[in-house]
């Protein structure tokens, strides 16, 4: 729950950081999270240190406290005017400060939150572009993804890296989109919210393993990553709210409008980012055969994105008949 | 769409049971699919797609094969129980 509380704060300051990040005239110097080494890119977590649980929300604790002391305000401090039960006090936050080493330690071995923290390590301006690339990637001309020592630089300084923002904003976004427009269909319940996300996530599932089962058969692709494979196979919700909204306003004509050109431009866009990284690792020993499969592999996928995009979408625009909401 | 995160773990179940009752000494070497026929190829060179599937086959079979009886008595409790 302690890292839960971490990471959710860690968004928010992810939001409220894109503001400052332009007033700032150099980078923070990188910050050593949970003891990991250096990493490659700005740690912003630690800017704002009284917004974690050992600090206290401004408002209501300046009301019970009665800084006679001058320590960290704790409420009901005026109870414990004992120096020794004020040590023990100390003592409990430091030892509640290694627990939350600890538990961080442990949960990395499972999850890998340092990794996945690259992917949120992003500003307004970043996402801002990609968006803009989303939709328009025609007269974009270098695609290639900078490195910085072996690793790939974090997308806040290089737009064609990939990110996991987008894609789970984007996600909720859909969510949130598909239940006002069964709002206007008069269809809406919130169990119908939840039956949504739990389909989209099982669709996104599915491609991801079908993916990665072929890239494992084709013998191709070491270096994606499945959460960069996961980023590339999420822009699509993107699309998918574009033309639900395009729905709203023009109806079925304005959605196969943009759903068709949203195909073109996501195509185009998956088909340039993918083929920096897949085609480069074709190296000697494929004699040419690697790429040309893994070439296939990744036409397929521009293919099959936009009838996802249309299955995912078409029975909140069209009118496909009553659905039963009875799980047989 | 009442396409759950439920339904996706059965189907994978589903899918993982047929791999499980593919039998090696019966039926993969019949078709020509069994693994000692395999070694004929260099090392280091690209292993084709056939003997990366024949891998995968036994890979699943091995390593699955003890989960797949706790998993599939708790599935049936499960439908059992809740229908």
């Amino acid at each position: 729950m302690i890292t839960s509380n971490n990471f959710t704060s860690a968004i928010k300051i992810r939001l409220q950081g894109g503001r400052r990040s332009r007033q700032q005239k150099q980078p923070l110097p990188p910050q050593y999270g949970y003891g990991q080494g250096p990493q490659f890119f700005d740690d912003t977590t630690n800017i704002y240190p009284n917004l974690q649980f050992q600090g206290q929300p401004p408002g209501p604790a300046t009301g019970w406290n009665n800084q006679t002391f001058g320590q960290p305000s704790f409420p009901g401090q005026q109870i414990l005017g004992d120096p020794m039960a004020a040590m023990a006090m100390q003592y409990g936050q430091t030892l509640a400060g290694q627990g939350k080493v600890i538990v961080n330690e442990k949960l990395e071995k499972f999850v890998s939150v340092s990794k996945l923290k690259y992917y949120f390590a992003v500003d307004t301006a970043y996402v801002a572009k990609k968006l803009g690339l989303i939709f328009f990637p025609f007269t974009h001309s270098d695609w290639s993804v900078h490195y910085n020592q072996e690793e790939p630089v974090a997308p806040r300084y290089d737009i064609n890296a990939p990110d996991l923002y987008i894609p789970s904003m984007a996600f909720v976004t859909y969510i949130l989109t598909a239940g006002y427009l069964l709002g206007t269909q008069n269809k809406f319940s919130p169990e119908q919210l939840g039956i949504h996300a739990s389909s989209a996530l099982a669709w996104l599932t599915i491609e991801l393993a079908i993916i990665l089962l072929a890239l494992y058969v084709l013998n191709i692709g070491n270096s994606l990553k499945v959460l960069d494979l996961t980023a590339f196979c999420s822009y699509k919700y993107v699309c998918m709210i574009a033309a639900v909204l395009a729905s709203l306003i023009f109806s079925s004509l304005g959605y196969f409008a943009v759903l068709c050109y949203c195909s073109l431009s996501l195509d185009f866009f998956l088909l340039r980012t993918l083929r920096v990284s897949l085609l480069s690792q074709s190296t000697s020993d494929h004699y040419g055969g690697g790429s040309r499969r893994s070439l296939y592999l990744l036409l397929v996928l521009c293919v099959v994105q936009p009838f996802i995009m249309y299955w995912l979408t078409r029975h909140l625009v069209l009118d496909v008949g009553v659905q039963s909401n009875v799980m047989e | 769409m009442t396409f759950t995160l439920y339904s996706l773990f059965e189907a994978a179940l589903l899918c993982v049971n047929a791999v499980a009752v593919l039998h090696e000494e019966r039926f993969l070497s019949k078709v020509g699919w069994g693994r000692d026929d395999q070694t004929t190829r260099g090392f280091g060179e690209d292993p084709g797609v056939k003997s990366q599937l024949i891998n995968l086959i036994h890979s699943i079979r091995t390593v699955m094969r003890i989960p797949l009886i706790f998993l599939n008595i708790v599935t049936i409790l499960f439908k059992l129980i809740l229908g």
